[in-house]
Order: structure tokens, then C-alpha cells, then sequence
């Protein structure tokens, strides 16, 4: 089965995405991860102004199956989070690399060592998909 | 008879009772409006005694338990719960004791406490047992407790940090969150053992200690536990056995002599006493010398004069729960062991690896290993099956099962392996019933590749079809709601 892994996107090996926009980095699961996940039922994100360290939780994530740490691939002041993920948590399945965005943060250059398109490809291939 | 079982509220007719009440003969109170309820009472349902007993019977025939069929599921060792617990369970001197009876009253139920203490302290190799929990997950909050307890007693406060493996029961890291420590996560290795490098990486002078399963949830038993404790211990951490495996070690290996500092014991799994909405269960606690002064207490102790009678040791963390534990269950583990002696519970944890290594050689070239090694009790096996479509999953082969009349298997977890379904036999189930449990696997496979429809549809037997997990979980109804209820099924 092969995961939609957008060229221009950096990725985690904790399965989170990270995009440039401005000064700015925008952060969500990756295709992968809500494939691997399944239906997403809810989710708690940090409020604005939180600070987030790399490695660390930044949130949960609750699908029927599990529930999962989200893991911050940066460091930072969140700026913005998707409130509208708290009414309905079904875009992060449908769209994750867009309507489905988590959080956006402004960096304080600390992250964590991160994957291009193509090693982030290879390693969900490792994982035996 | 498998047909829907209405609520009990759906089968309510207005002016129904089940007692009647003898004619008014004394003048009429009334209650003060205040102490009167306003609400609920006009959606009460009214029915009449046969058709409550009646409602009440026929769910409780749906009830899927070991006394109806086979239940293989993983880490929670559904065996058998042997009748001889419960006629010794039922006996009048031990169903019928007060727990506030003078303990010379009492001296019978207080040496068996005694015995089962000492009992559960040799085969788990550790002097001190406190039999005061009330489940798996209780005892292992009273074991961190009293790592806590000790730590701070030798002035040592700054260990704050509980290691646990990604492998673990999600009990263990909830249960250092309660005591307040943090959960440090230690990796597996390929062999699905502790990384001893990331081990090594994380222990520091902020280790209280490190919660382990050995065997591990993937059915593994850890082969450098004595190197795990070794690096524990020499930065002053002590060790937690989680004891939710025991049933694969009985009369084999020691937890005590491996290195564990403090074990809890499931009764209601290892010691066939019963489990889930049969229980309730028994979290009993054993620990070394060093750490005995602060199990919870009262427990049980012998005076020279060889009677009987409860104390508290020195340095208890306190109670864990109201007077003596689950005695019931107390009296049921006690009959297991007496019953089997040390020769007998050693061969049933020979049984239960061979039985779970049984039905793993017969699944695995279909339902792939999720780490090719001989298990212990039970196995993790991939619902991943060569030439089925992807869109069939783990949970619509555990949802097939129940159309062979089978409770599923654990599914979904250890959370580390995907598409995971673990199996436990346990020693209790015969040849014949894994064989036909075995063909039935392997049929549903052959299902997943021909007719994968059937899988999707699954159960198609149950009184109750596939429920919509996700959106009972997106918008929960948690009480009877008529006006709710109505809105659901008319979409």
C-alpha cells in the first residue's frame, strides 16, 4: 500500500509533518500515521502560547484502536491550533496534510533530526507496509 | 432467542408494578417538597415482575464467558475457574465470617490469609506478600507507592522518573502518572526484548524505578532481565514486576531471584480465580526484605503461640481497601494452589507455553509472527494475510470469529506491533477445542482472500451486527435518553 507523502514536506519518525509557511511551521500526522491509527475520535491539542520541545508530547490523539502521544518535531511558541479539529476530528483523516493540520508554530530552532519526502517513504517501507 | 434485546425502558407500559401494595389504612403524609425528586421519576419504566426477570435472564444468557465457550484472549488469561474454588468459596465458616469478628472468632479465614501469603512468597520468591489490593492495576499503584515510601525514608527525594518499556500494559505508565512520578518510555530491541542501550541511556540518579512484564506482552520472555535489573539497580532504581504473565513461569523461574524488587500477582488470571464481570479481582503484592516494612497493610502474621492475627507492618503505606482484601477470591487461589501442589502448577505453565506455541506454529505462515521466536503463554500474530485485500483488517477477522461463536482475541495491542492479535490458549483448553479454534482461523483466512465480503458484514450471527465504534466514541451517549436515542435511529 503506498502513503501519500508530499515532496515538499519535512517528516518525523514519530509520524508528524512539518511545513514551512513564512517564518512559520504548520505541523499535523502524516498519511501514514492516521492510516495507521484509523478513525480519529479525538484529540487534545496545547492552547496558544504554549511552548513545545522537541521530542516531547505536545498532545493526544484517540482513534478507535489506541491512543497516541503527538510528538513535537520542533521546538517553539504555538501560534494557532486547528480549533476546528475539536467538534470534528475527521478531517485529520481525510485531509491530513491540509483541512487536518494540528498546530502552527513559531520556532525557536531546536528540532528534532527530521526526513525528507523520500527517507520518510523508506521508513514507513521499513515498517513492513 | 439471539434476537435484540430491547432496553428496558423500550419495554415500559405506563401503570405497570410488579408488587401490590395493601389498601392506604393510615392518614396520608407527604414527604417536604424539598426531599421530594423533580426529575426522572415520570420516565421510570414500569413493568411487572415476570417481565423484569425475564429481561434481566435473557441478557444475562447473552453473557459470553469461560463456563460457555473458549476465550483466547491475549494477556488477560481467561482459564478456567475450576468448581472446586467455589464450593470451597461457599462454605459457610469462610461466606459467612464478618470482617469485624474478633480475630479469635476468625481464626480459620486468617490462616488461610497466613498461608496464601506465605504461599504466593515461594513461588514468587520474595518474604513478604500483602494480600490487601483489589486488582492487577491497585497493586501495581500500591508497589510504586512504596517505592516512593522507600526512597524518601533514606532521604533520597530526588527520584522522580519511572522507566517503562513501549511494550508495557498501558497500566503501568498510568499508574506512575497517579503517583505523581513521570513515565520515561524505554524502547524494545528486534527481539522484542529491553534496548539495554536506551536502558542504559535513561537510568540516572532520578530513577525511582522501572515497571517490567516478564514475559512481555508480546508473549516474550526477556532474555537479559538480569542484566535489566543489574542496570536498575546500580543507580539506586529499584524493580516493579508487573505479574499480569506469571501464568508462563509457575515452578520455572523466580521473579524474586531474577532481581524484582516488588510483584503484583493477578489471582483472578494466574490463580483461576474469576476474572472481569465475574470477579472481583485480587491484586495481591510481594516485595524483598528491604522494601516488607512498607507493604500495606493489615496483613496476616503468626504468633508463637500459633495463633493467628492482623498487623501492620512498620512502615505501611497504609490501607489499600477496607478490612482484608477479596477474601472470596482469597479462599478460591488458595483452593488452586492445595489443589495442583508445587508439581501441578509448574505443569501448568508448561501446558500454557506449549498450547500457545501450539496454535503459533499452526497460524504463522498464514497470520505472520509479529517477532519470529518461541513464545511463552500466548503469541502476537499479524492479521496481514498474503492475498487478502488491504481493506481487511485485524477487526474484521476478530468480528468474523464471533460468527464462529468464539470470543475474539486481544486485537490492536501490544500497541508497538501493527495490525496486531494476540493469543492466549491458556493450559485449561484441550487439543480438540484448539484444533477446531486453529481450523477456524485458518478458514476465516482463506475467507479474507475468496469472500472478503463476509468478513466486512461480520458478525452476521450476533444478536447486535457490527456497531459503529467510531461514532459511539465521537458522540457518547451515556445515559438513557429517549429524545437521544430517537435522533440516533432515525438517521
Amino acid at each position: 500500500m503506498s502513503y501519500n507523502v508530499p515532496a515538499e514536506l519535512r517528516y518525523s519518525k514519530s509520524d508528524e509533518w512539518v511545513r514551512v509557511e513564512g517564518d512559520e511551521l504548520v505541523i499535523g500526522i502524516t498519511d501514514f500515521a492516521q492510516d495507521q491509527l484509523g478513525d480519529i475520535v479525538y484529540i487534545e491539542l496545547p492552547k496558544v502560547g504554549a511552548l513545545i520541545t522537541p521530542g516531547e508530547s505536545f498532545g493526544v490523539i484517540e482513534s478507535v484502536k489506541a491512543s497516541s502521544d503527538l510528538y513535537a518535531p520542533v521546538g517553539g511558541e504555538v501560534v494557532a491550533v486547528n480549533g476546528d479539529l475539536e467538534a470534528s476530528q475527521e478531517p485529520i483523516n481525510r485531509d491530513p496534510y491540509g483541512e487536518g493540520w494540528l498546530i502552527r508554530v513559531r520556532p525557536s530552532g531546536a528540532e528534532e533530526e527530521l526526513l525528507d519526502a523520500a527517507a520518510y517513504t523508506a521508513f514507513c517501507e521499513e515498517r513492513g507496509h | 432467542m439471539n434476537t435484540y434485546e430491547p432496553h428496558i425502558y423500550e419495554l415500559s407500559t405506563p401503570g405497570k408494578h410488579g408488587a401490590s401494595l395493601p389498601m392506604l389504612d393510615v392518614p396520608e403524609s407527604t414527604l417536604p417538597a424539598d426531599l421530594l425528586r423533580q426529575d426522572g421519576l415520570a420516565d421510570f419504566p414500569e413493568l411487572t415482575e415476570p417481565e423484569v426477570v425475564r429481561h434481566y435472564t435473557r441478557i444475562s444468557q447473552r453473557n459470553y464467558s469461560v463456563d460457555t465457550g473458549y476465550y483466547p484472549l491475549g494477556s488477560c488469561t481467561m482459564k478456567w475457574n475450576p468448581k472446586l474454588n467455589e464450593e470451597a468459596a461457599r462454605m459457610a465458616g469462610f461466606a459467612a465470617a464478618h470482617p469485624l469478628q474478633d480475630a479469635a472468632d476468625a481464626q480459620g479465614a486468617l490462616q488461610l490469609i497466613y498461608e496464601l501469603q506465605e504461599y504466593l512468597g515461594e513461588i514468587a520468591g520474595f518474604p513478604a506478600v500483602s494480600l490487601q489490593p483489589a486488582a492487577g492495576a491497585h497493586g501495581e499503584f500500591a508497589g510504586i507507592l512504596v517505592f516512593r515510601a522507600y526512597h524518601l525514608d533514606r532521604g533520597d527525594h530526588d527520584r522522580v522518573e519511572v522507566l517503562v518499556p513501549t511494550s508495557a500494559h498501558g497500566t503501568n505508565p498510568a499508574t506512575a502518572a497517579m503517583t505523581g512520578l513521570k513515565v520515561v518510555e524505554v524502547k524494545g530491541d528486534a527481539r522484542g526484548n529491553v534496548d539495554l542501550d536506551d536502558l542504559r541511556a535513561k537510568v540516572s540518579p532520578r530513577t525511582a524505578g522501572m515497571m517490567l512484564t516478564n514475559p512481555n506482552t508480546l508473549g516474550l520472555f526477556d532474555e537479559q532481565i538480569v542484566e535489566i535489573c543489574e542496570i536498575v539497580h546500580s543507580v539506586g532504581g529499584l524493580m516493579y514486576g508487573d505479574g499480569a504473565n506469571f501464568n508462563a513461569i509457575l515452578g520455572i523461574a523466580k521473579p524474586g531471584e531474577l532481581g524484582f524488587d516488588f510483584m503484583h500477582y493477578n489471582l483472578h488470571k494466574t490463580f483461576s480465580t474469576p476474572h472481569g464481570g465475574g470477579g472481583p479481582g485480587s491484586g495481591a503484592v510481594g516485595c524483598s526484605a528491604a522494601l516488607a516494612p512498607f507493604l500495606p497493610g493489615p496483613v496476616v502474621v503468626k504468633n508463637a503461640d500459633g495463633s493467628y492475627a492482623l498487623a501492620n507492618p512498620e512502615k505501611a503505606i497504609g490501607r489499600m481497601k477496607a478490612f482484608h482484601g477479596n477474601f472470596g477470591m482469597l479462599v478460591r487461589a488458595w483452593t488452586y494452589i492445595r489443589t495442583l501442589g508445587a508439581a501441578g502448577l509448574r505443569e501448568v505453565s508448561e501446558m500454557a507455553v506449549l498450547n500457545a506455541n501450539y496454535v503459533r506454529v499452526k497460524l504463522k505462515d498464514v497470520y505472520p509472527q509479529a517477532i519470529d521466536r518461541i513464545c511463552m503463554h500466548e503469541s502476537v500474530l499479524k492479521g496481514q494475510i498474503a492475498g487478502a485485500p488491504k481493506d481487511v483488517r485485524t477487526l474484521d477477522i476478530a468480528k468474523r470469529l464471533i460468527d464462529y461463536g468464539f470470543h475474539p482475541p486481544t486485537i490492536y495491542f501490544p500497541l508497538i506491533v501493527s495490525e496486531a492479535l494476540m493469543i492466549e490458549p491458556t493450559e485449561t483448553e484441550s487439543k480438540q477445542t484448539l484444533d477446531v479454534f486453529i481450523d477456524t482461523m485458518l478458514q476465516i483466512a482463506r475467507e479474507a482472500v475468496e469472500t472478503p465480503e463476509l468478513l466486512h458484514a461480520a458478525p452476521t450471527t450476533a444478536p447486535v451486527r457490527r456497531v459503529d465504534e467510531v461514532r459511539a466514541a465521537r458522540q457518547p451517549i451515556l445515559r438513557y435518553d429517549r429524545e437521544a436515542i430517537a435522533r440516533v435511529r432515525s438517521e
